[in-house]
């Protein structure tokens, strides 16, 4: 297996004229393709950093980033824009939908900015196939204000796969969702790993990085634990145990 | 670039907003609009002053003859009687690009007719007169070249005349006399009202020039020969050539000054159109003034539009976009504003004209020129004050953009 995202000796120092603020200390992380990995760590521990490193959003202070064998590190604005749009797809905690654009448009935006022109009826087809994969074909033409948390964050989903990126990037992709929910989305990440999709998330929740199938954990800007798990949840099996326990509650009461 | 697909999101955003895209794009509305109506009322008034000038007499040019000197008194100009008929003649066949040549004799007699008389000017006149005047008949005929021929003895007169020797309006056809000749009137001219001097211009007798020469005033020369020139653009060499030709005729050699004076009305029409269109200019600043206020209105909005839209435009960069898209979608916006503001203040500015001319009976006149400059003014301003804000919206951090609520 390759390595798709590769950190070496990665540093962030933030220099805001006095305090010199070094969030990131020296982190070194290797994934391979069709991975999916929880980044844990207490708020200050540098995971928001980190990610935002790992998104191409930030350039790293020192160390060496290879994204999908690319050195980005030292990549400039425009150039790193455009690693955002073919490698990357962005999944965030507030979904960042476009407002008053409909679930479909707004699931096509990506492919406006690409470098190659696509015609408007492949950026269709390829925004519905997205839209489907995550289970939101029937409610393409609805605008984010008339979708549920869950089908907003699906949505999101889909706009993250529509340029087939080779990591799928979540920052707390379940924060502002209740339990059930949460089990829903994860169940839709657990699907696409499954289909080959690397998946690199952050949370803080312990139950949500469990269906992930290795946790990293960052604390004062080092990783200070890289585990394995071995006994994951698995989001179908938990819905089922939930829909179990509710129709057990409405037996008895 | 992605530039068609830039200016579809544009459109889109523009479409999210309707009322407030309409709203902003009131200012240009306005603007333009004014600009079109005052621009309008403005040239349609320098084409009535125009109109107006014209009919005193359009591209004329005056020969007078020189000043002669008799026991000490000097005549003035036009008492030397230097000028002939054969300097008339040769005028209108040698000088180019003339439209009419009329030889002037003046004089006042007591009119008799109807058993009423007045007393009034007399001109001798040739056929041209009339058109080089713009001095439309009222009924009747021009003078025919046989009526100049045969020195006729036929006469067309002034309202005036008709009012005060025909009180029943009834003149065609009759005779009047004149020295105690009798003169048929073969025309009516239309009034024209008194002159910006006083005189009242309706008040004289046109009789043809070769007639007035042999029965009035009884003289050989001419004191004044009208001359008009087929256009404005041909004044200046037809003077040079009418003095070049007479200095050859009067055998006046170098260095000697002239017997005659050439002049034209140029300078009053020029004076009278660089007023109007003094007023024209200042309408038209005062339109583009208020085209200002509405670029930064434009520029306001599109402001607050980027800060409200931080988080938009957040995730585009986020999903890719370059500042560079970011800057050509709100500089796209604010210009399709513009734009759409200029059309319709165009249209609004065209029915405003209208409507304006129709209560107050002004004349305006729509100039193409000043819809295609408002047009692309228009658009200039949405470059100008879109291009801030845009700017603004380009340089954003995208981490930034994101996290801003």
């Amino acid at each position: 297996m390759s390595s798709v995202v590769q950190l070496e000796n990665i540093h962030k120092v933030y220099d805001s004229g006095e305090v010199k603020v070094h969030a990131v200390r020296g982190v070194s992380i290797e994934i391979q393709k069709g991975e999916f990995v929880a980044l844990m760590g207490a708020s200050g521990s540098g995971k928001s950093t980190l990610m935002n490193l790992l998104g191409c959003l930030d350039r790293p202070t020192e160390g060496r980033y290879l994204l999908d064998g690319t050195d980005v590190s030292r990549l400039d604005r425009n150039e790193l824009a455009d690693i955002r749009n073919k490698k990357l797809g962005f999944v965030f905690q507030g979904f960042n939908l476009l407002a008053r654009t409909t679930a479909l448009e707004n699931v096509e935006l990506p492919m406006f900015y690409g470098q190659r022109r696509v015609s408007a009826q492949e950026m269709k087809e390829r925004a519905m196939h997205c839209l489907d994969i995550v289970g939101l074909a029937n409610r393409a033409d609805h605008f984010p204000s008339q979708l549920s948390g869950g089908q907003q964050q699906r949505a999101a989903i889909a706009r993250g796969l529509v340029n087939q990126p080779q990591v799928l990037l979540a920052d707390e992709p379940t924060g502002n969702l209740d339990s059930k929910t949460s089990i829903e989305v994860m169940g839709v990440f657990q699907k696409l790993n499954e289909e080959g999709i690397t998946i690199l998330m952050v949370t803080h929740e312990l139950d949500v990085a469990h269906y992930c199938k290795r946790n990293l954990i960052l604390r004062d800007g080092q990783l200070v634990n890289d585990v394995l798990i071995k006994d994951r949840m698995i989001a179908e099996t938990e819905l089922r145990k939930l829909r179990e326990a509710e129709t057990a509650h409405k037996l008895t009461a | 670039m992605r530039f068609f697909s830039t200016i579809f999101v544009a459109f889109r955003a523009l479409r999210r907003n309707k009322m407030r895209s309409i709203l902003t794009a009131l200012g240009i509305i306005i603007g333009v609009g004014a600009v079109i109506a005052m621009v309008s009322i403005g040239d349609g008034a320098e084409s009535q002053v125009e109109a107006q000038i014209a009919s005193l007499g359009q591209n004329i040019i005056l020969v007078f003859a020189g000043s002669a000197t008799t026991a000490g008194a000097r005549s003035g100009y036009g008492g030397a009687g230097t000028l002939t008929l054969g300097d008339a003649a040769e005028m209108k066949s040698q000088v180019r690009d003339i439209a009419g040549v009329s030889p002037e004799i003046r004089g006042q007699a007591q009119v008799l007719a109807n058993g009423l008389n007045w007393a009034t000017r007399i001109m001798g006149e040739s056929e041209d007169y009339l058109a080089m005047r713009q001095w439309p008949l009222a009924e009747g005929a021009n003078f025919s070249d046989q009526d100049i021929r045969s020195d006729g003895k036929v006469c067309i007169i002034g309202q005036t005349i008709v009012t005060n020797l025909f009180p029943d309006g009834a003149a065609l056809g009759k005779t009047l006399r004149i020295r105690n000749l009798p003169f048929k009137i073969i025309g009516v001219l239309a009034a024209k009202g008194f002159s910006l001097q006083g005189t009242d211009q309706d008040d004289f007798i046109l009789i043809p020039y070769t007639s007035a020469m042999k029965r009035f005033s009884r003289q050989s020369y001419l004191g004044t020969i009208n001359v008009q020139a087929e256009d404005a653009n041909h004044m200046a060499t037809i003077e040079q050539d009418i003095s070049n030709l007479l200095r050859d005729r009067h055998h006046i050699t170098a260095g000697r000054d002239d017997d005659f004076r050439v002049q034209d009305q140029q300078e009053i029409a020029a004076a009278a159109t660089a007023t109007t269109r003094t007023m024209t200019f200042l309408l038209g600043a005062i339109a583009g003034v208020s085209l200002l206020v509405g670029g930064i209105g434009i520029m306001n909005i599109m402001l607050v539009s980027v800060t409200e839209r931080t988080r938009e435009i957040g995730i585009r960069m986020a999903v890719g976009a370059h500042g560079s898209d970011i800057r050509m979608q709100f500089l796209i916006e604010a210009v399709v504003l513009s734009l759409m503001g200029g059309t319709l203040g165009i249209l609004l500015g065209i029915a405003a004209s209208q409507v304006l001319s129709h209560l107050n009976h002004w004349p305006v006149l729509i100039s193409t020129v000043a819809i295609v400059t408002a047009f692309v003014f228009s658009g200039a301003v949405g470059i100008c004050f879109g291009y801030y804000p845009a700017s603004k919206a380009a340089q954003l951090d995208p981490i930034d953009a994101l996290r801003y609520e």
